[in-house]
Protein backbone atom coordinates (compact mmCIF):
# COMPACT_ATOMS: atom_id res chain seq x y z
CA UNK A 1 0.00 0.00 0.00
CA UNK A 2 1.33 3.72 -0.86
CA UNK A 3 -0.45 6.71 0.50
CA UNK A 4 -0.30 9.99 -1.18
CA UNK A 5 -1.78 13.61 0.15
CA UNK A 6 -3.21 16.44 -1.77
CA UNK A 7 -2.97 18.46 1.54
CA UNK A 8 -3.72 21.86 0.14
CA UNK A 9 -7.15 20.28 0.47
CA UNK A 10 -6.99 19.72 3.96
CA UNK A 11 -9.53 21.08 6.54
CA UNK A 12 -7.72 19.85 9.43
CA UNK A 13 -10.56 17.91 10.85
CA UNK A 14 -8.52 15.61 12.79
CA UNK A 15 -10.31 12.24 11.50
CA UNK A 16 -7.61 10.54 10.17
CA UNK A 17 -5.38 11.10 13.15
CA UNK A 18 -7.79 10.26 15.33
CA UNK A 19 -9.04 6.47 12.98
CA UNK A 20 -4.42 5.77 12.26
CA UNK A 21 -2.46 7.57 14.71
CA UNK A 22 0.63 5.35 13.78
CA UNK A 23 0.36 6.98 9.64
CA UNK A 24 -1.00 10.44 9.98
CA UNK A 25 -0.73 13.45 11.82
CA UNK A 26 -0.82 17.31 11.79
CA UNK A 27 1.09 19.92 11.80
CA UNK A 28 2.01 22.51 14.50
CA UNK A 29 1.18 26.04 12.71
CA UNK A 30 -2.03 24.81 11.19
CA UNK A 31 -3.63 21.40 11.79
CA UNK A 32 -2.73 19.86 8.27
CA UNK A 33 -2.34 16.32 7.69
CA UNK A 34 1.14 15.07 7.84
CA UNK A 35 1.92 11.80 6.74
CA UNK A 36 4.43 9.83 8.90
CA UNK A 37 4.13 6.99 6.90
CA UNK A 38 3.85 6.27 3.27
CA UNK A 39 3.97 2.87 3.07
CA UNK A 40 2.32 1.60 6.52
CA UNK A 41 2.55 -2.45 7.38
CA UNK A 42 -0.34 -4.71 6.41
CA UNK A 43 -1.80 -3.95 10.09
CA UNK A 44 -2.47 -0.36 9.16
CA UNK A 45 -4.00 -1.06 5.94
CA UNK A 46 -7.66 -1.37 6.95
CA UNK A 47 -7.08 2.10 9.35
CA UNK A 48 -5.70 3.32 6.28
CA UNK A 49 -8.66 2.54 4.02
CA UNK A 50 -11.13 3.91 6.51
CA UNK A 51 -9.61 7.15 6.97
CA UNK A 52 -9.43 7.72 3.67
CA UNK A 53 -13.24 6.58 3.46
CA UNK A 54 -14.21 9.29 6.23
CA UNK A 55 -11.71 12.45 5.40
CA UNK A 56 -14.20 15.18 4.67
CA UNK A 57 -12.30 16.41 2.10
CA UNK A 58 -11.22 13.85 0.18
CA UNK A 59 -7.02 14.53 1.00
CA UNK A 60 -6.15 10.79 1.28
CA UNK A 61 -5.39 8.86 -2.04
CA UNK A 62 -4.52 5.00 -1.04
CA UNK A 63 -2.88 2.91 -3.81
CA UNK A 64 -2.92 -0.66 -3.85
CA UNK B 1 -40.92 29.32 -10.12
CA UNK B 2 -44.43 27.79 -9.58
CA UNK B 3 -45.07 23.97 -8.33
CA UNK B 4 -48.28 22.05 -9.23
CA UNK B 5 -48.94 21.45 -5.66
CA UNK B 6 -47.07 23.67 -2.52
CA UNK B 7 -44.44 21.83 -1.08
CA UNK B 8 -44.98 20.92 2.85
CA UNK B 9 -42.22 22.99 5.29
CA UNK B 10 -39.33 20.57 6.57
CA UNK B 11 -40.40 18.47 8.59
CA UNK B 12 -39.21 19.06 12.18
CA UNK B 13 -41.45 17.20 14.58
CA UNK B 14 -40.46 13.59 16.02
CA UNK B 15 -42.59 10.93 15.41
CA UNK B 16 -45.00 10.86 18.67
CA UNK B 17 -43.95 8.84 21.31
CA UNK B 18 -40.20 8.60 19.86
CA UNK B 19 -38.13 11.75 20.64
CA UNK B 20 -35.16 9.93 20.02
CA UNK B 21 -36.17 9.67 15.77
CA UNK B 22 -36.38 12.16 13.11
CA UNK B 23 -39.14 13.46 12.00
CA UNK B 24 -40.44 10.43 10.55
CA UNK B 25 -41.41 12.46 6.89
CA UNK B 26 -38.01 12.25 6.59
CA UNK B 27 -37.12 8.41 6.38
CA UNK B 28 -40.22 8.46 3.94
CA UNK B 29 -38.89 11.12 1.73
CA UNK B 30 -35.68 9.35 1.85
CA UNK B 31 -37.11 5.77 0.64
CA UNK B 32 -39.48 7.05 -1.57
CA UNK B 33 -38.19 11.05 -3.04
CA UNK B 34 -34.70 11.66 -1.79
CA UNK B 35 -33.91 14.65 -3.24
CA UNK B 36 -37.81 16.84 -2.39
CA UNK B 37 -38.63 20.26 -2.40
CA UNK B 38 -40.14 22.01 0.82
CA UNK B 39 -41.13 25.30 1.36
CA UNK B 40 -39.76 28.03 3.68
CA UNK B 41 -41.10 30.47 6.36
CA UNK B 42 -41.53 33.04 3.78
CA UNK B 43 -43.25 31.47 0.76
CA UNK B 44 -39.98 30.45 -0.72
CA UNK B 45 -38.66 26.97 -1.68
CA UNK B 46 -35.80 24.82 -1.46
CA UNK B 47 -34.30 21.32 -2.39
CA UNK B 48 -34.24 18.99 0.81
CA UNK B 49 -31.26 15.78 0.63
CA UNK B 50 -32.21 13.01 2.80
CA UNK B 51 -30.14 10.15 1.69
CA UNK B 52 -26.36 9.40 2.71
CA UNK B 53 -24.76 9.81 -0.36
CA UNK B 54 -26.55 12.64 -1.96
CA UNK B 55 -25.68 14.97 1.26
CA UNK B 56 -22.27 13.84 0.97
CA UNK B 57 -22.41 14.50 -2.43
CA UNK B 58 -23.29 18.28 -1.66
CA UNK B 59 -21.64 19.13 1.12
CA UNK B 60 -18.26 17.54 -0.61
CA UNK B 61 -18.80 19.33 -3.55
CA UNK B 62 -18.10 23.44 -3.27
CA UNK B 63 -19.62 23.97 -6.20
CA UNK B 64 -22.37 23.88 -3.20
CA UNK B 65 -21.83 27.93 -1.93
CA UNK B 66 -21.75 28.23 1.69
CA UNK B 67 -21.97 32.15 1.54
CA UNK B 68 -25.01 33.79 2.48
CA UNK B 69 -24.63 36.72 0.18
CA UNK B 70 -24.94 34.66 -2.72
CA UNK B 71 -28.61 35.02 -4.65
CA UNK B 72 -30.98 32.60 -3.78
CA UNK B 73 -29.29 31.13 -0.38
CA UNK B 74 -32.21 29.58 1.62
CA UNK B 75 -32.02 32.10 3.82
CA UNK B 76 -35.58 32.00 4.96
CA UNK B 77 -36.16 29.81 8.54
CA UNK B 78 -32.36 30.27 9.26
CA UNK B 79 -31.39 30.84 12.91
CA UNK B 80 -28.36 31.79 14.24
CA UNK B 81 -25.20 33.71 12.67
CA UNK B 82 -28.11 34.25 9.69
CA UNK B 83 -27.39 37.62 9.09
CA UNK B 84 -24.72 38.44 6.01
CA UNK B 85 -22.75 41.32 7.71
CA UNK B 86 -19.47 40.36 9.12
CA UNK B 87 -20.47 36.54 9.12
CA UNK B 88 -18.26 33.85 10.23
CA UNK B 89 -16.11 31.63 8.28
CA UNK B 90 -19.32 29.08 8.14
CA UNK B 91 -20.83 31.34 5.67
CA UNK B 92 -17.50 31.67 3.04
CA UNK B 93 -16.36 30.17 0.21
CA UNK B 94 -12.87 29.22 -0.28
CA UNK B 95 -10.62 31.04 -0.49
CA UNK B 96 -11.71 33.31 1.88
CA UNK B 97 -13.28 29.92 4.23
CA UNK B 98 -9.94 27.91 3.43
CA UNK B 99 -7.60 31.03 4.55
CA UNK B 100 -9.82 32.45 7.95
CA UNK B 101 -10.45 28.65 9.32
CA UNK B 102 -6.83 27.70 9.05
CA UNK B 103 -6.59 30.69 11.52
CA UNK B 104 -7.46 28.68 14.10
CA UNK B 105 -7.56 24.92 13.08
CA UNK B 106 -4.27 24.59 15.19
CA UNK B 107 -6.28 25.39 18.11
CA UNK B 108 -8.71 22.67 18.02
CA UNK B 109 -5.98 19.50 16.31
CA UNK B 110 -6.88 16.41 18.06
CA UNK B 111 -3.13 16.33 20.07
CA UNK B 112 -4.08 20.21 21.30
CA UNK B 113 -7.30 19.16 22.53
CA UNK B 114 -6.09 15.86 23.87
CA UNK B 115 -3.95 18.06 26.29
CA UNK B 116 -7.20 19.96 27.61
CA UNK B 117 -8.81 15.81 28.43
CA UNK B 118 -7.33 16.73 31.98
CA UNK B 119 -8.41 20.22 32.30
CA UNK B 120 -12.32 18.91 31.12
CA UNK B 121 -11.99 15.98 33.39
CA UNK B 122 -11.53 18.58 36.60
CA UNK B 123 -14.14 21.09 35.31
CA UNK B 124 -16.43 17.94 34.97
CA UNK B 125 -15.53 16.25 38.47
CA UNK B 126 -16.16 19.72 39.94
CA UNK B 127 -19.87 19.87 38.78
CA UNK B 128 -20.24 16.59 39.70
CA UNK B 129 -18.77 16.89 42.99
CA UNK B 130 -22.02 19.86 43.50
CA UNK B 131 -24.34 17.51 42.33
CA UNK B 132 -23.52 14.78 44.56
CA UNK B 133 -24.22 17.30 47.62
CA UNK B 134 -27.89 17.22 46.23
CA UNK B 135 -28.42 13.68 46.43
CA UNK B 136 -31.76 13.14 47.26
CA UNK B 137 -33.52 15.96 45.52
CA UNK B 138 -34.20 16.11 41.62
CA UNK B 139 -31.24 18.08 39.73
CA UNK B 140 -31.39 19.59 35.96
CA UNK B 141 -29.06 17.62 34.25
CA UNK B 142 -28.80 20.52 31.28
CA UNK B 143 -28.38 23.10 34.06
CA UNK B 144 -25.95 21.54 36.40
CA UNK B 145 -23.76 19.73 33.96
CA UNK B 146 -24.61 19.35 30.01
CA UNK B 147 -24.29 23.24 29.24
CA UNK B 148 -21.86 24.40 32.06
CA UNK B 149 -19.17 21.83 30.96
CA UNK B 150 -19.27 22.90 27.08
CA UNK B 151 -19.66 26.56 28.57
CA UNK B 152 -16.72 26.48 31.22
CA UNK B 153 -14.27 24.76 28.08
CA UNK B 154 -15.39 27.24 25.17
CA UNK B 155 -14.69 30.41 27.64
CA UNK B 156 -11.86 29.20 28.94
CA UNK B 157 -10.10 28.77 25.20
CA UNK B 158 -11.04 31.70 23.98
CA UNK B 159 -10.25 33.75 26.82
CA UNK B 160 -14.29 34.89 27.81
CA UNK B 161 -15.03 35.93 31.33
CA UNK B 162 -17.29 32.58 32.65
CA UNK B 163 -18.89 35.15 34.50
CA UNK B 164 -20.69 36.36 31.23
CA UNK B 165 -21.77 33.39 30.25
CA UNK B 166 -25.51 34.08 31.34
CA UNK B 167 -25.44 36.74 28.80
CA UNK B 168 -24.15 34.72 26.04
CA UNK B 169 -26.48 31.33 27.06
CA UNK B 170 -29.85 33.65 27.26
CA UNK B 171 -28.72 35.10 23.77
CA UNK B 172 -27.56 31.80 21.64
CA UNK B 173 -30.93 30.60 23.37
CA UNK B 174 -32.78 33.19 21.50
CA UNK B 175 -30.70 33.15 18.37
CA UNK B 176 -31.33 29.40 17.98
CA UNK B 177 -34.84 29.30 18.50
CA UNK B 178 -37.09 28.84 15.81
CA UNK B 179 -39.95 30.16 17.13
CA UNK B 180 -39.28 33.54 18.85
CA UNK B 181 -40.09 36.54 16.07
CA UNK B 182 -37.47 37.87 14.09
CA UNK B 183 -37.77 41.08 15.28
CA UNK B 184 -36.38 39.83 18.79
CA UNK B 185 -33.75 37.49 17.23
CA UNK B 186 -32.77 40.73 15.27
CA UNK B 187 -32.64 42.43 19.12
CA UNK B 188 -30.22 39.46 20.04
CA UNK B 189 -27.43 39.60 17.89
CA UNK B 190 -27.28 43.33 17.77
CA UNK B 191 -26.97 42.72 21.71
CA UNK B 192 -24.20 40.18 21.06
CA UNK B 193 -22.74 42.07 18.58
CA UNK B 194 -22.36 44.82 21.16
CA UNK B 195 -21.54 42.70 23.66
CA UNK B 196 -18.37 41.10 21.45
CA UNK B 197 -16.99 44.65 20.03
CA UNK B 198 -16.47 45.61 23.87
CA UNK B 199 -15.08 42.27 24.84
CA UNK B 200 -12.82 42.16 21.76
CA UNK B 201 -11.55 45.63 22.31
CA UNK B 202 -10.82 44.90 25.98
CA UNK B 203 -8.93 42.22 24.62
CA UNK B 204 -7.19 45.00 22.06
CA UNK B 205 -5.59 46.73 25.30
CA UNK B 206 -4.65 43.42 27.25
CA UNK B 207 -4.74 40.40 24.74
CA UNK B 208 -4.42 37.08 27.25
CA UNK B 209 -2.52 33.58 26.15
CA UNK B 210 -6.28 32.24 24.56
CA UNK B 211 -7.80 32.04 21.09
CA UNK B 212 -9.02 35.29 20.93
CA UNK B 213 -5.71 36.87 22.38
CA UNK B 214 -3.15 35.30 19.88
CA UNK B 215 -6.17 36.44 16.37
CA UNK B 216 -5.43 39.48 18.24
CA UNK B 217 -1.58 39.34 18.13
CA UNK B 218 -0.44 37.51 15.10
CA UNK B 219 -3.87 38.36 12.81
CA UNK B 220 -4.96 41.41 13.82
CA UNK B 221 -1.89 43.68 14.53
CA UNK B 222 -0.73 41.94 11.31
CA UNK B 223 -2.67 43.50 9.27
CA UNK B 224 -4.43 40.18 8.38
CA UNK B 225 -8.04 40.36 9.70
CA UNK B 226 -9.56 43.48 11.19
CA UNK B 227 -11.56 43.55 14.99
CA UNK B 228 -14.93 43.06 13.47
CA UNK B 229 -13.66 39.69 11.82
CA UNK B 230 -11.77 38.62 15.58
CA UNK B 231 -15.79 39.65 16.92
CA UNK B 232 -16.92 37.10 13.79
CA UNK B 233 -14.72 34.20 15.48
CA UNK B 234 -15.52 34.79 18.85
CA UNK B 235 -19.42 34.75 17.55
CA UNK B 236 -19.23 31.91 15.85
CA UNK B 237 -16.35 29.85 18.30
CA UNK B 238 -19.32 30.50 21.06
CA UNK B 239 -22.38 29.86 19.78
CA UNK B 240 -21.05 27.11 17.68
CA UNK B 241 -19.00 25.52 20.84
CA UNK B 242 -21.99 25.73 23.25
CA UNK B 243 -25.30 24.64 22.90
CA UNK B 244 -24.04 21.67 20.24
CA UNK B 245 -22.07 19.55 22.87
CA UNK B 246 -24.62 20.92 25.49
CA UNK B 247 -27.41 19.11 24.01
CA UNK B 248 -25.36 15.94 22.99
CA UNK B 249 -24.23 15.46 26.92
CA UNK B 250 -28.89 15.90 27.63
CA UNK B 251 -29.39 13.62 24.86
CA UNK B 252 -26.62 11.15 25.37
CA UNK B 253 -27.27 10.97 29.29
CA UNK B 254 -30.89 10.15 28.97
CA UNK B 255 -30.56 7.50 25.75
CA UNK B 256 -28.14 5.59 28.38
CA UNK B 257 -30.05 6.21 31.28
CA UNK B 258 -32.52 4.11 29.33
CA UNK B 259 -30.54 1.59 28.60
CA UNK B 260 -28.94 -0.52 31.09
CA UNK B 261 -27.56 -3.18 29.07
CA UNK B 262 -25.61 -0.49 26.81
CA UNK B 263 -24.42 1.38 29.97
CA UNK B 264 -23.86 -1.48 31.49
CA UNK B 265 -20.97 -2.72 28.95
CA UNK B 266 -19.83 1.06 28.91
CA UNK B 267 -18.99 0.92 32.57
CA UNK B 268 -17.48 -2.50 32.46
CA UNK B 269 -15.41 -1.65 29.14
CA UNK B 270 -14.43 2.01 29.13
CA UNK B 271 -12.05 1.99 26.28
CA UNK B 272 -15.96 1.69 23.73
CA UNK B 273 -16.87 4.90 24.96
CA UNK B 274 -15.28 6.25 22.31
CA UNK B 275 -16.84 4.14 19.84
CA UNK B 276 -20.27 4.76 21.57
CA UNK B 277 -19.85 8.76 21.30
CA UNK B 278 -19.48 8.41 17.80
CA UNK B 279 -22.49 6.11 17.58
CA UNK B 280 -24.60 8.74 19.70
CA UNK B 281 -23.60 11.14 17.56
CA UNK B 282 -24.89 9.17 14.89
CA UNK B 283 -28.32 8.77 16.56
CA UNK B 284 -29.07 11.83 17.89
CA UNK B 285 -27.83 13.73 15.07
CA UNK B 286 -29.07 17.52 17.05
CA UNK B 287 -28.58 19.83 13.97
CA UNK B 288 -32.00 19.65 12.51
CA UNK B 289 -32.61 22.98 10.27
CA UNK B 290 -29.70 22.41 7.91
CA UNK B 291 -26.84 22.90 6.96
CA UNK B 292 -27.65 24.55 4.08
CA UNK B 293 -26.50 25.63 0.70
CA UNK B 294 -26.92 27.52 -2.85
CA UNK B 295 -25.68 26.19 -6.23
CA UNK B 296 -23.87 28.07 -8.31
CA UNK B 297 -23.82 26.27 -11.11
CA UNK B 298 -26.45 23.57 -12.48
CA UNK B 299 -25.62 20.62 -10.78
CA UNK B 300 -27.27 17.02 -11.31
CA UNK B 301 -27.94 15.49 -7.87
CA UNK B 302 -29.30 11.82 -8.05
CA UNK B 303 -31.15 12.59 -11.25
CA UNK B 304 -32.66 15.88 -9.95
CA UNK B 305 -31.53 19.04 -11.98
CA UNK B 306 -30.44 21.62 -9.50
CA UNK B 307 -29.52 25.21 -11.26
CA UNK B 308 -27.50 27.41 -10.26
CA UNK B 309 -29.25 29.76 -7.32
CA UNK B 310 -31.38 27.21 -6.35
CA UNK B 311 -31.30 26.58 -2.41
CA UNK B 312 -30.67 23.02 -1.14
CA UNK B 313 -31.34 22.16 2.97
CA UNK B 314 -29.73 18.90 3.66
CA UNK B 315 -31.20 16.74 6.87
CA UNK B 316 -28.06 15.01 8.41
CA UNK B 317 -30.41 13.38 10.71
CA UNK B 318 -31.70 11.41 7.70
CA UNK B 319 -28.84 10.64 6.25
CA UNK B 320 -27.26 9.04 9.81
CA UNK B 321 -30.37 6.86 9.57
CA UNK B 322 -29.65 5.62 6.22
CA UNK B 323 -30.25 1.93 5.97
CA UNK B 324 -27.75 1.44 2.60
CA UNK B 325 -24.75 2.58 5.28
CA UNK B 326 -25.82 2.31 8.58
CA UNK B 327 -27.72 -1.95 9.42
CA UNK B 328 -30.59 -1.46 11.55
CA UNK B 329 -30.12 2.45 11.29
CA UNK B 330 -33.13 2.86 14.15
CA UNK B 331 -31.03 0.76 16.45
CA UNK B 332 -28.60 2.72 19.06
CA UNK B 333 -25.98 0.20 18.97
CA UNK B 334 -23.13 1.23 21.00
CA UNK B 335 -20.70 -1.07 19.78
CA UNK B 336 -21.61 -0.07 16.08
CA UNK B 337 -18.72 -0.80 13.53
CA UNK B 338 -18.73 1.81 11.21
CA UNK B 339 -20.50 4.55 13.45
CA UNK B 340 -17.67 6.89 12.50
CA UNK B 341 -19.25 7.22 9.05
CA UNK B 342 -21.86 9.75 10.34
CA UNK B 343 -22.09 12.90 9.07
CA UNK B 344 -23.26 14.75 12.32
CA UNK B 345 -20.54 16.97 12.45
CA UNK B 346 -21.36 17.80 8.51
CA UNK B 347 -18.87 16.43 5.30
CA UNK B 348 -16.79 18.31 3.10
CA UNK B 349 -14.46 21.50 3.94
CA UNK B 350 -16.71 23.13 6.38
CA UNK B 351 -16.77 19.94 8.53
CA UNK B 352 -17.14 20.87 12.12
CA UNK B 353 -13.59 22.63 13.39
CA UNK B 354 -14.43 21.53 16.91
CA UNK B 355 -15.03 17.81 16.29
CA UNK B 356 -11.86 16.70 18.13
CA UNK B 357 -13.22 18.76 21.23
CA UNK B 358 -16.99 17.89 21.09
CA UNK B 359 -15.59 14.20 21.41
CA UNK B 360 -13.51 14.69 24.21
CA UNK B 361 -16.02 16.30 25.98
CA UNK B 362 -18.35 13.71 25.04
CA UNK B 363 -16.08 11.11 26.16
CA UNK B 364 -14.92 12.65 29.43
CA UNK B 365 -19.17 13.32 30.78
CA UNK B 366 -20.42 10.23 29.30
CA UNK B 367 -17.88 8.24 31.02
CA UNK B 368 -18.01 10.04 34.60
CA UNK B 369 -21.67 9.92 34.77
CA UNK B 370 -21.48 6.19 34.46
CA UNK B 371 -18.67 6.14 36.97
CA UNK B 372 -19.67 8.19 39.83
CA UNK B 373 -23.92 7.85 39.12
CA UNK B 374 -24.56 4.15 38.09
CA UNK B 375 -28.04 4.68 39.19
CA UNK B 376 -28.59 8.16 37.29
CA UNK B 377 -32.40 7.80 36.09
CA UNK B 378 -34.71 10.07 34.95
CA UNK B 379 -36.81 12.17 37.56
CA UNK B 380 -39.92 12.32 35.37
CA UNK B 381 -41.70 10.15 32.87
CA UNK B 382 -40.86 10.91 29.04
CA UNK B 383 -43.28 12.57 28.45
CA UNK B 384 -42.67 15.23 30.94
CA UNK B 385 -38.85 15.48 29.06
CA UNK B 386 -39.41 19.38 27.34
CA UNK B 387 -37.58 18.37 23.85
CA UNK B 388 -36.26 21.27 21.65
CA UNK B 389 -38.43 21.06 18.20
CA UNK B 390 -38.58 24.39 18.26
CA UNK B 391 -34.89 24.67 18.25
CA UNK B 392 -32.95 24.16 15.22
CA UNK B 393 -30.23 22.07 17.67
CA UNK B 394 -32.21 19.07 18.59
CA UNK B 395 -32.01 18.45 22.48
CA UNK B 396 -33.85 19.01 26.05
CA UNK B 397 -34.47 21.90 27.52
CA UNK B 398 -34.54 20.37 30.72
CA UNK B 399 -33.70 16.85 32.13
CA UNK B 400 -34.58 16.55 36.07
CA UNK B 401 -32.79 13.45 37.43
CA UNK B 402 -32.40 11.62 40.94
CA UNK B 403 -30.06 8.56 41.72
C1 LIG C 1 -21.65 17.60 19.28
C2 LIG C 1 -21.31 18.80 19.01
C3 LIG C 1 -21.28 19.44 17.65
C4 LIG C 1 -21.98 19.16 16.51
C5 LIG C 1 -23.03 18.08 16.30
C6 LIG C 1 -21.52 20.09 15.49
C7 LIG C 1 -21.97 20.09 14.18
C8 LIG C 1 -21.47 20.89 13.18
C9 LIG C 1 -21.85 20.83 11.77
C10 LIG C 1 -22.90 19.91 11.19
C11 LIG C 1 -21.10 21.74 11.09
C12 LIG C 1 -21.12 22.00 9.58
C13 LIG C 1 -21.90 23.21 9.17
C14 LIG C 1 -21.95 23.38 7.65
O1 LIG C 1 -21.52 22.51 6.89
O2 LIG C 1 -22.47 24.41 7.19
C15 LIG C 1 -20.26 22.40 12.06
C16 LIG C 1 -19.39 23.42 11.77
C17 LIG C 1 -18.66 24.10 12.72
N1 LIG C 1 -18.55 23.79 14.07
FE1 LIG C 1 -19.47 22.29 15.04
N2 LIG C 1 -20.58 20.91 16.03
C18 LIG C 1 -20.40 20.54 17.35
C19 LIG C 1 -19.52 21.11 18.25
C20 LIG C 1 -18.69 22.16 17.99
C21 LIG C 1 -17.76 22.72 18.93
C22 LIG C 1 -17.51 22.23 20.36
C23 LIG C 1 -17.14 23.76 18.32
C24 LIG C 1 -16.08 24.58 18.96
C25 LIG C 1 -15.70 25.70 18.74
C26 LIG C 1 -17.68 23.84 16.95
C27 LIG C 1 -17.32 24.76 15.99
C28 LIG C 1 -17.71 24.71 14.65
C29 LIG C 1 -17.26 25.66 13.65
C30 LIG C 1 -16.32 26.83 13.86
C31 LIG C 1 -17.85 25.28 12.43
C32 LIG C 1 -17.68 25.95 11.07
C33 LIG C 1 -16.66 25.20 10.26
C34 LIG C 1 -16.49 25.72 8.84
O3 LIG C 1 -17.41 26.33 8.29
O4 LIG C 1 -15.42 25.50 8.28
N3 LIG C 1 -18.62 22.85 16.80
N4 LIG C 1 -20.48 21.86 13.32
Amino acid sequence: MKITLDADKCCAAGQCVLIAPEVFDQRDEDGVVVLLDAEPPAEQHDAVREAAAICPAAVIEVHA
Amino acid sequence: MTLSTAPAPLPVEPPSGCPFDPPAALGALRTEQPISKISLPDGSWAWLATRYADIRAILGDTRFSSDTTVHGYPLSGMTGGANTDNRGFIRRDPPEHTRLRRMVTREFMVKRVEALRPEIQRITDELCDAMERRAGQDVDLVEELALPVPSLVISLLLGVPYDDHAIFQRLTGTLLSRTVPDDERETARLELRDYLDRLVTAKEADPGDDILGRLIVEQQRTGEITHDEVAAFAALLLIAGHETTANMIGLSALTLMRDEESAERLRQEPALIRGAVEELLRFHSIIRNGPRRVATADIEIDGHLVRAGEGVVVAVASANRDESVFADADRLDVCRPNAQHHVAFGYGIHQCLGQALARVELQVVIGTLLRRFPTLRPAVPLEKIPFRTDMSIYGCHALPVTW
